[in-house]
């Protein structure tokens, strides 16, 4: 039997461990600011294969490895960066992939710098961490692009059959598990493509779709079948697919979809988007390709962007894409709270983002036509921690000033949307609407299990991934034994 | 991907379409919209539910070629595929009110039908009225005779029926004594607004279905927000149908010209592609 731990448990010799400490980070290759800030091809280029097998040799291999502790799902990273070094690409793959099904995007999304890059042994020493999150892109690509490819393996079919609802990063997670196992998985989605966020949120630049349908594909080839054009709870119910359908379980992977606007004077004028509006026309709908596809995009010329997350992020470099002399990124808070990836901050800057840190709009005024044309805003300053542990911002009086705008973009925050739980009797919900499941990924309704931002509220892709991986488990266990608890919390 | 049995044109310009979509069609209730998309181009394009038949497994839209995916929709011909989603937006509220009127005009001609047919089964009496340009553009009527116990119609011109529009009829027959305990009304939003405003002046309690922009038509992104009742509602899943007194008509009218010039542009960029003029 291939030995699967072939690569745990090595250790540098005093020379490597010198050479590693001596060494500095390979940064990626990627477009120039000036020129990627005009289109939306891929910021990031890519290690070559010499790069990652430097920047792999830098791993300490420490023997307690904090990355993996960093690492919401726990990726063996010293054995994969060690697989690396010595060539086995497709290794190196494998031992990524027993933990995350998707190591393409999250090498690209993770936030690394608080995950496992921050818990990085370099870090703690006051050097820069190795490039987890890059060398774990290589090895995805790497394996796309080449003819040499990880065998695809399946059990024999078990007779049982499983619905997925929503097919996000942690909707396909389950369904790669549960196809392994030989269950017969039908994934159902509301949109016309798979990828939930991967396809309608996060823009082309920072990940291209094609290999989210290259995922998606290799789950086809597992047997997983896709519905799309599906929303369940219209078409049908949660309780016809176990009652009626067949299906001996569900999950609800149905992300947290529904905008949240600030309720201020003027945000219904035209010009003022959601960041799902104005993304989704953007990414899924192509609309940065219009005329030759048919959703149109407002590009406007002073463009605010109000928020300080990925979303906000994403949406204001797409207006720089689009053609915006000025875009601006609104934030109530200063630059280190901000909750975006350290890269996303950092490329925006680089593109010529304008931040206004501690600033907040009041409201917006329009021309006759309905169209926003301004936004006043106000300064802010922080003060006490609030329960996010960060410090409130509270405004300035006699700050105000006003931006000349002609489009805004809402992007603060999203919460559930109720669509699916409100049609589905039984499912216990918190006063966010967020779906309660236990340890298990188990809902309060027998055979139905959920995770991803309908449990978490707007997450991240890795959680998302780790809910479905503990929720696959979990379909497992319970298609084995038909238990289920009286009551989840 | 959904089959397409038939497509016709009923009237010029108003394109009725037949889709095989069983699953749909067990589900499918008065007041639901569809999303349809012709191709990998196109946009989503929400369009009322006209009709549906459980047994034979179908559903019928009625659309009228306005910009380029709705022109690709119309070049569509039987046994082409396109993606449908469906049904969507709250159900209708019907019941037994007495006596009730019903406004169609434009694609609301074809749309209004079920909810004819469902106000009839609730035992109203229902009285029809439908509107056009002129005798050439009207359609439907048999059809939406059947289940009304009164159909009227009002062409711009008088070729057919009334000169005026439905508000015309409605009006005439509240003046002759006629007493409406409700009005649903359906058609384009300008269509809407006047037949609405005419049923409050008349002190009907009126139901419309709007219809702004939307993109994903799920309550994700919000295009479709309007005020009604000084309330933002979204269209898609808080309606569509609302109470026609309520609705900010002039914010629904602004907000629905924002891609206007976009969709000029693209409409005479793609027309000669797709219909082939001036090509080989
Ligand atoms: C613009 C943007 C940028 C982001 N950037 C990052 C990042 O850099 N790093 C990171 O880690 N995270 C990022 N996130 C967050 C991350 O994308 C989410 O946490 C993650 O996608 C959640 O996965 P999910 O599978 O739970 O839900 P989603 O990705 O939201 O997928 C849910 C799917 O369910 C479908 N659905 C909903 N209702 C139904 C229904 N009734 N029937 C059928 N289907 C339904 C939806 O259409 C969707 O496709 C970002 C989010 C956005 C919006």
């Amino acid at each position: 039997m291939e030995d699967i731990y072939k690569y745990a448990g090595k250790r540098l010799t005093p020379d490597e461990m010198k050479a590693a400490i001596a060494s500095s980070r390979h940064a990626m290759t990627e477009q120039d600011a000036i020129v990627r800030s005009r289109n939306f091809e891929e910021v990031n280029l890519g290690y070559s294969i010499e790069t990652a097998q430097e920047e792999a040799k830098r791993c300490l291999l420490c023997p307690v490895p904090g990355c993996v502790q960093g690492c919401p799902v726990r990726i063996k990273i010293p054995e994969f960066l060690s697989a690396i070094v010595e060539g086995d690409f497709l290794e190196a793959l494998r031992i990524v992939k027993e933990d995350n099904a998707l190591p393409a995007v999250t090498g690209r999304v993770c936030p690394q710098e608080i995950q496992c890059e921050g818990k990085c042994t370099h870090v703690k020493a006051k050097r820069e961490s190795v490039g987890i999150g890059h060398l774990e892109r290589f090895v995805a690509d790497l394996e796309r692009y080449s003819s040499e490819k990880l065998p695809v393996e399946t059990a024999e079919p078990t007779g049982r059959k499983v619905a997925i609802v929503g097919a996000g990063p942690s909707g396909l997670t389950v369904a790669a598990d549960l196809a392994r196992s030989g269950h017969e998985v039908h994934v159902y989605e509301a949109l016309q493509k798979p990828g939930g966020v991967l396809i309608y949120g996060i823009p082309e630049f920072r990940l291209p779709k094609e290999l989210v349908f290259y995922e998606v594909d290799n789950l086809k080839q597992m047997g997983v079948q896709f519905h799309y054009n599906h929303v369940i709870g219209r078409i049908f119910t949660v309780d016809e697919m176990l009652d009626e359908r067949g299906f001996d379980a569900v999950y609800l992977g149905v992300g947290a979809g529904l905008p949240r606007f600030m309720n201020i004077e003027g945000e219904s004028l035209n010009g003022i988007f959601s960041a799902n509006e104005y993304l989704t026309r953007n990414n899924l709908m192509k609309g940065y390709e219009f005329p030759t596809y048919d959703t149109p995009i407002y590009r406007g010329r002073n463009v605010a962007v109000i928020g300080g997350g990925n979303v906000a992020m994403d949406s204001v470099r797409t207006a720089k894409r689009l053609g915006a002399e000025n875009a601006y990124l609104v934030y109530r808070r200063s630059r280190v709270e901000m909750p975006a990836r350290d890269e996303e901050i950092h490329h925006a800057e680089e593109e010529g983002v304008e931040f206004h840190n501690l600033t907040n709009p009041i409201r917006y005024l329009g021309d006759e036509n309905g169209w926003v044309r301004a936004m006043e805003c106000i300064q802010m300053e922080l003060g006490e921690p609030d329960d996010s542990g960060r410090r409130r911002p509270v405004p300035i009086e006699g700050s105000e000033f006003t931006l000349d705008v002609d489009a805004v973009v809402v992007s603060v925050g999203t919460s559930a949307n109720p669509l699916l739980t409100k049609s589905t009797p039984g499912l216990e919900l918190n006063r966010w609407n967020n779906i309660i499941v236990d340890d298990k990924g188990r809902t309060s309704k027998k055979g139905v299990f959920s995770g991803g931002d309908i449990v978490r509220g707007a997450a991240t892709v890795i959680l998302a991934m780790g809910d479905g991986r503990v929720a696959a488990a979990g379909i497992e266990e319970y298609l084995e034994t038909g238990e289920w608890p009286d009551k989840v919390e | 991907m959904n089959r397409i049995i038939t497509i016709e044109e009923e009237v010029p310009n108003v394109h009725k379409m037949v889709i095989d979509a069983p699953d749909v069609a067990k589900k499918c209730k008065p007041g639901h919209f569809a999303i349809v998309i012709p191709d990998e181009q196109s946009e989503r394009i929400p369009l009322s539910i006209a009709d549906w038949d459980e047994d034979a497994g179908t559903v019928t839209i009625y659309f009228l070629e306005v910009g380029v995916s709705t022109m690709k929709l119309a070049r569509k011909v039987a046994g082409d595929e396109i993606d449908m989603m469906a049904p969507l937006g709250r159900e209708s509220e019907i019941d037994n009110y007495g006596t009730v009127v019903v406004c169609g005009g434009c694609y609301g001609v074809g749309a209004i039908y079920p909810i004819v047919k469902a106000l009839k089964e609730a035992g109203n009496t229902v009285v029809t009225i439908i509107e056009a340009r002129a005798k050439y553009l009207l359609y439907n009527e048999e059809v939406l005779a059947r289940d009304s116990d009164e159909i009227y119609t009002a062409t711009s011109d008088g070729s057919h029926g009334t000169k005026g529009k439905a508000q015309t009829v409605m009006k005439d027959l509240v003046d002759g004594g006629r007493h409406f305990d409700r009005a649903y009304i359906m058609g384009c939003t300008f269509m809407m607004m006047r037949n609405a405003r005419m049923a409050k002046e008349l002190g009907i309690p009126s139901k419309v279905y709007l219809n702004p922009l939307m993109v994903d038509a799920t309550g994700m992104c919000g295009v479709c927000r309007c005020d009604v009742g000084g309330e933002t509602k979204f269209a898609c899943v808080d309606g569509p149908e609302f109470d026609g007194a309520d609705v900010d008509w002039e914010q629904l009218f602004k907000r629905s010209a924002q891609y206007v010039p976009h969709q000029t542009l693209a409409y005479q960029h793609k027309k000669c592609d797709i219909d082939h003029c001036g090509g080989v």
